[in-house]
């Protein structure tokens, strides 16, 4: 699933032409990769979802992580069809209860990623959820955050790659599933 | 309405569920008794109950719609929509939609916010259910009610998980339904 041509599920095509790309967004020079188009395809959002169920269903995942706001819309479905429990990761001072948080960079300064204390626990095996990895920044904060509560990271797993950003790189060893690559060169 | 007044009284789903949901005293501030649903996302069957009891109600009404307000709204609102066959559109706070959007503004306690959906997304004559975790005053739920309204599509009904005090024996927002799960827990020793 995560890059070899030969062995490219055909659903996968599916879903990448329902991927709208917005230039210039949120600034000059960004080609922004819009998921909202596939969530209006209901054939392409159940493809997505059951191609990242059927490759997590038998691997004994206790919890399912999704980042902060395009996470929740694909972690949840993942997580009832595999049996797990969903964690929502949220930026600073969303979630009510006792938290540990993670910083990471930005372009210009930092930001935080928040967990519910109790939420996870030491013999869980993660799964953590976004709609695409660019630099890693954010999913290496989420990965640390899961291990700081001793569980264990299985994969991560974005419908999106931007590979030229290396994000691959900053996961801490753990391996990355992805569904579509985009590459602004030619 | 309630569920357990329409058709799902003494249902045990309902009861789980609300076991499932955290109290969290004086969130965001003091006398607030915060209705945390990341607990309800913690138990599987529990969570499975709530999405299965939505599903059940829209299934056969031809619903082409799901669209949930952010943030807590995108934990329930895919889900349906998958299991219904429909599309789902994110209502999202300003600036984070990168397409054309419109938008509405609505009150807070203090001030007002703005709710965005993405032009196109909705066609005319859809037929949509609005989906969050939560309904109180029903002043984010109006506003989703007419951004979809405004793309001439038809709101069949909008549904939360919780409804507080303030809109039981109120069936309708803005005139359209309002279908919802259980009530707060916890109240009680707030008063």
């Amino acid at each position: 699933m995560s890059g070899n041509k030969d062995e490219e599920d055909p659903r996968i095509n599916g879903i990448k032409t329902k991927i709208r790309v917005v230039p210039d967004f949120p600034k000059k020079g960004i080609m922004f990769q819009d998921i909202t188009t596939v969530l209006l395809d209901p054939k392409a959002f159940k493809d997505t979802i059951d191609l990242f169920v059927e490759r997590y269903r038998d691997k004994n995942i206790s919890v399912v992580a999704g980042i902060e706001a395009r996470g929740f819309l694909f972690g949840p479905p993942i997580a009832l069809a595999i049996g797990a429990k969903f964690v929502p990761l949220r930026k600073p001072k969303k979630l009510p209860g006792e938290t540990i948080f993670e910083e990471y960079e930005l372009e210009y300064g930092n930001d935080r990623l928040e967990m519910h204390v109790g939420a996870v626990e030491a013999a869980d095996r993660a799964l953590v959820v976004d709609d695409l990895i660019a630099t890693g920044g954010t999913l290496c904060a989420a990965i640390n955050l899961l291990e700081r509560v001793g569980a264990e990271v299985v994969e991560c797993a974005c419908v999106i790659e931007l590979p030229e950003l290396k994000g691959r790189q900053r996961l801490k060893g753990k391996p990355l599933c992805m569904l579509v690559e985009y590459r602004c060169s030619f | 309405m309630f569920a357990a007044e329409n058709g799902l009284k003494g249902d045990p789903r309902l009861e789980a569920i609300s076991a499932a949901i955290r109290v969290v005293p004086d969130f965001p501030k003091k006398g607030i008794m915060f209705q945390d649903i990341t607990t309800l996302l913690l138990d599987h069957k529990a969570f499975k109950h709530t999405i299965d009891i939505f599903v059940d109600r829209y299934k056969d009404m031809q619903i082409s719609v799901v669209a949930g307000v952010e943030a807590r709204g995108f934990m329930f609102g895919p889900s349906i929509a998958l299991a219904i066959g429909a599309k789902f559109i994110p209502l999202r706070k300003p600036g984070k939609l990168p397409g054309k959007v419109i938008s509405e503004s609505y009150e807070l306690e203090y001030g007002h916010d703005r709710l965005e959906m993405h032009i196109g997304a909705v066609e005319p004559r859809e037929r949509v259910i609005i989906i969050d975790d939560l309904v109180a005053t029903g002043g984010t739920l109006s506003a989703a009610i007419s951004l979809i309204e405004s793309q001439e599509a038809e709101v069949v009904e909008c549904a939360c998980v919780i409804g507080l005090p303030e809109v039981k024996g109120q069936h309708k927002l803005k005139g359209k339904p309002l279908y919802v799960l259980v009530e707060p827990s916890g109240l009680d020793e707030f008063c």
